[in-house]
């Protein structure tokens, strides 16, 4: 099976001052992978190099293939095209990654509407509405028509995330990115937004990219991980062998890291 | 895609050019000033040339309507505007930093007043406020003006600094520092004013741009300092009728004051730079 | 935010400290100064009721009258002079925003700073010299005798001062739009509907706009005010009958009423405005209408 993101020897650089340096993965159809990192390791870099959104004055090379098609390069048509279709993303902030403005059912309508239209030329209210409705039960979010109405500060932050799902699944992406999609949520709505993921990339059979600095929390959803450094990749692997039996020096680092912290969770006994 | 040269460095660079170069404006106008308080090309008060002369050697920019030497009322323009701008900077800055650091511990309904009067104040603009002030005192004097400017711009500070203070004082550190003993006299020195002088001094900096433009109007208006005080507006009003004759007069005044607006401007900029190297789009 | 109904009541008590001494007599006659405080107050406000805002000491007549006819000068040019002041500042700014990387976006934030550098009367004489005097294209000052009646010279008439005040006030407009753009710009709401497949410009408009104008709007209440504040000096440049040369002419002669009348017409508008941008800041953000934000993480 061709690889539906496919990164070789990828650079990315801001001025003078490298932030990934010759990093190279694939992830196929339907796989989940993990991307471990601290923060300034270059893993939302990557994810953003990914969909084209880089800023202009940040420079990428190499070759990133996405769905066949390559990014690095590419102009604004063809990258608008692929992005939502071929891979959508889902950001760590839910707060300020929706529209303060805008109502959440319109705001889940814009990407579902793009989407019919594309496929069939006219999207109509009702089909659009039957959509939103049915995203926002596939996300589990109770009560449809006030979720709908409401503003994004209207809704609690775990309730955000669940939209800001809702709305990269209404495009039907083949390759959910996932920056940190937890990091700003309190721990037991943690827990139910990774459970939600897994679940929802299941059903749909999505590849998934998981970016995040937190072990735990990465080994649940995936089945490979590629851990970063500095923007280069140290190790990778099935998750299993990775953090079971670390490699690199920074693997071991991390996995001690969270070793202890479970430890001390469990003392006392929390 | 070729990397692109990042802007950062290309951004530094002009930041230290513009600093320079306010530096240099603000710093020419205050030689200026300082020199006029021993010497001047001419006496400021009395003809010393035939009337709207043409710049010449002896006169290097000509002279007004009344055979002065334009180049000495300029130069004392300067001093004018260095008074203005500092005086009601410094009496704005003292009163709005005082209430803003008071209304800031008021109780919940005396801020809420408080808060309601400065928006207030500070719907109106500055101009307007001064030529409250000056209307209602008698004499227009230079220390009118400056007084009326620093009540004007005392409000604006006084906003400024309410709203910087009570952000410092939900910090945690504040706390800890009155748990250790520290009165709320010595939490205001040693915490709140270090912590807001950096966005203050910039918006000081602002303001003193500003109140030398509302000076030159009050001035053009006929609303401020009397004759022996030179000021670039009133030279400004003085040379409007006679344009077209003698144009300099009424561009030489301009030049000066826009040089040293935006002398200070940049200067305010680049304050700003320094004191918080963290601007700029991340990620 | 809606005690802004304080009345003109800092300009009733300001004028009555700051008498000249052959006036006082007349003047505490009239305006009742000899009557307490409190007195002055509830006369004052009868007679607001009644739009009496007195008679001039100078001409006699009722200040209301000089008002109004001035009002029909001030106000057009304020609002027009506004009106470009945007249609300067909202393209341009959004612009150099935008193409912050080319030399034309460089240069138009560079152009701005200049702008708020320069006193708006300073402009009104350039403009006078260059284009009433050196090459006759527009009248250097007056007002229409029959006023609006005659529109088309009307329209002539103001067409320097609106230019000057736009292009003053419009460089300062410039700046708050360019920073209200950039913060749009790098949001992350734009970010995800690009994300998703907005193109840019889509994304913008969608999106950017209504937040880029949150911002925007209060300031353009204040931005307002100042406008109205440049006519009155702009009105000595070209010589227009408008409200602030009554100002003018009336501290000059102490002739308080007409000046307490400016003052407390002035100051009308002013909260008129804020009140204005006020409300259409709540329409606009949802977020204002709340009493009580909860503060959610």
């Amino acid at each position: 099976m061709t690889a539906l993101l496919n990164i070789q020897g990828l650079c990315i650089r801001a001025g003078d001052k490298p932030l990934v340096s010759d990093l190279s993965f694939s992830i196929r159809p339907g796989e989940r992978i993990g991307m471990i990192g601290e923060s300034g390791s270059g893993k939302s870099m990557t994810a953003m190099a990914a969909t084209g959104l880089l800023p202009v004055s940040i420079g990428v090379s190499g070759s990133i293939e996405l769905d066949s098609q390559q990014v690095v390069g590419a102009t604004d048509r063809v990258l608008n095209r692929l992005r939502g279709a071929a891979a959508a993303v889902v950001f760590q902030e839910p707060l300020t990654a929706l529209d303060p403005l805008m109502k959440i059912g319109r705001q889940i309508a814009e990407p579902v509407r793009r989407r019919l239209e594309l496929e069939s030329g006219k999207a109509s209210k009702d089909a659009i509405s039957r959509e939103v409705r049915d995203l926002i039960d596939k996300v589990a979010l109770p009560q449809p028509e006030r979720i709908i109405n409401s503003y994004p500060h209207e809704v609690s932050g775990g309730q955000r995330q669940r939209v800001a799902i809702a709305m990269a699944l209404a495009c039907r992406p083949k390759l959910l990115i996932a920056d940190e999609p937890t990091t700003a949520l309190d721990v037991t709505t943690q827990a139910e937004i990774l459970k939600l993921l897994d679940q929802l990339v299941r059903e749909t059979g999505m590849a998934l990219l998981f970016i995040s600095h937190d072990l735990p929390v990465v080994a649940q959803v995936v089945e490979r991980v590629i851990v970063l450094k500095n923007g280069v990749a140290v190790e990778e692997g099935p998750v299993k062998t990775v953090f079971g039996n670390p490699q690199h020096d920074y693997t071991k680092t991390l996995v001690e890291a969270a070793r202890l912290f479970d430890e001390a969770l469990g003392a006392t006994g929390s | 895609m070729s990397p692109v040269e990042t802007s950062v460095s290309r951004r530094e660079q002009r930041h230290s050019l513009a600093l320079t170069v306010g530096l240099a404006l603000v710093g020419v106008n205050l030689l200026v000033a300082l020199l006029t308080l021993f010497w001047t090309p001419y006496d400021p008060l009395n003809a010393s040339g035939g009337r709207l002369e043409a710049p010449s050697l002896l006169h290097w920019l000509g002279t007004d309507r009344l055979g002065r030497d334009l180049l000495t009322q300029l130069m004392i323009g300067a001093r004018t505007a260095l008074l203005v701008g500092t005086g009601a900077v410094a009496i704005g800055a003292t009163i709005g930093v005082s209430l803003g650091v008071l209304a800031a511990f008021a109780t919940r309904i005396a801020d809420d007043v408080m808060a309601a009067t400065l928006d207030i104040l500070i719907a109106f603009p500055t101009l307007l406020l001064a030529m409250l002030v000056v209307a209602a005192s008698d004499s227009a004097s230079l220390w009118t003006a400056i007084l009326a400017l620093g009540l004007a711009i005392s409000a604006i500070v006084a906003r400024l600094t309410r709203i910087l203070t009570k952000r410092v004082l939900r910090q945690d550190y504040i706390v800890a520092s009155r748990t250790s003993g520290t009165s709320w006299a010595g939490v205001v020195f040693r915490h709140v004013l270090p912590n807001i002088w950096p966005t203050l001094s910039v918006n000081f900096a602002l303001q003193f741009g500003l109140a030398v433009i509302a000076e030159a109007s009050l001035s053009y208006l006929g609303l401020g300092a009397p004759p022996p005080n030179a000021s670039w507006g009133r030279l400004l009003q003085e040379a409007q009728g006679t344009v077209y004759t003698a144009p300099i007069g009424a561009i030489a005044p301009g030049i000066a004051l826009v040089a040293l607006v935006i002398g200070m401007n940049l200067l305010a900029d680049g304050l700003r730079d320094i004191g918080d190297p963290t601007r700029g789009r991340s990620r | 935010m809606l005690l802004r109904l304080l009345p003109g009541d800092p300009a009733n008590a300001l004028l009555s400290v700051g008498a000249d001494a052959a006036q006082i007599e007349k003047a505490r006659e009239q305006v009742g100064s000899n009557l307490p405080l409190w007195q002055q107050f509830l006369r004052f406000a009868g007679s607001l009721a009644r739009f009496d805002l007195g008679t001039s000491f100078v001409s006699g007549k009722p200040v209301i009258e000089e008002i109004a006819a001035r009002l029909t000068v001030t106000v057009p040019l304020a609002l027009m002079g506004f009106l470009l002041s945007i249609l300067i500042a909202v393209p341009l700014g959004i612009l150099s925003a935008v193409k912050a990387d080319r030399w034309y976006g460089g240069l138009i934030s560079t152009v701005s700073q200049l702008g708020i550098a320069i006193p708006v009367f300073w402009v009104g004489i350039l403009l006078v010299t260059v284009f009433a005097v050196t090459f006759r294209l527009f009248p250097s000052g007056g007002f229409p005798r029959r006023g609006w009646q005659n529109e088309g010279q009307v329209l002539y008439a103001l067409a320097l001062p609106v230019l000057t005040i736009g292009l003053v006030m419009g460089a300062s407009l410039l700046r708050y739009v360019r920073s209200a753009t950039q913060d749009v710009l790098g949001s992350d709401y734009l970010r995800t509907a690009r994300a998703l497949g907005a193109s840019f410009p889509e994304a913008l408009i969608r999106h950017g706009i209504r937040n880029g104008a949150v911002p925007i709007v209060s300031i353009l209440g204040i931005e307002l005010a100042t406008t109205l504040l440049g006519a009155v000096v702009i009105e000595r440049v070209f010589a227009l009958p408008g409200l602030g040369s009554m100002l003018l002419l009336a501290i000059e002669q102490r002739d308080y009423p007409n000046v307490q009348g400016v003052l407390f017409i002035s100051t009308l508008l002013v909260l008129l405005i804020g009140f204005g941008a006020d409300l259409t800041q709540r329409l606009i953000d949802p977020r204002l209408r709340e009493r009580a934000v909860g503060g959610s993480a």
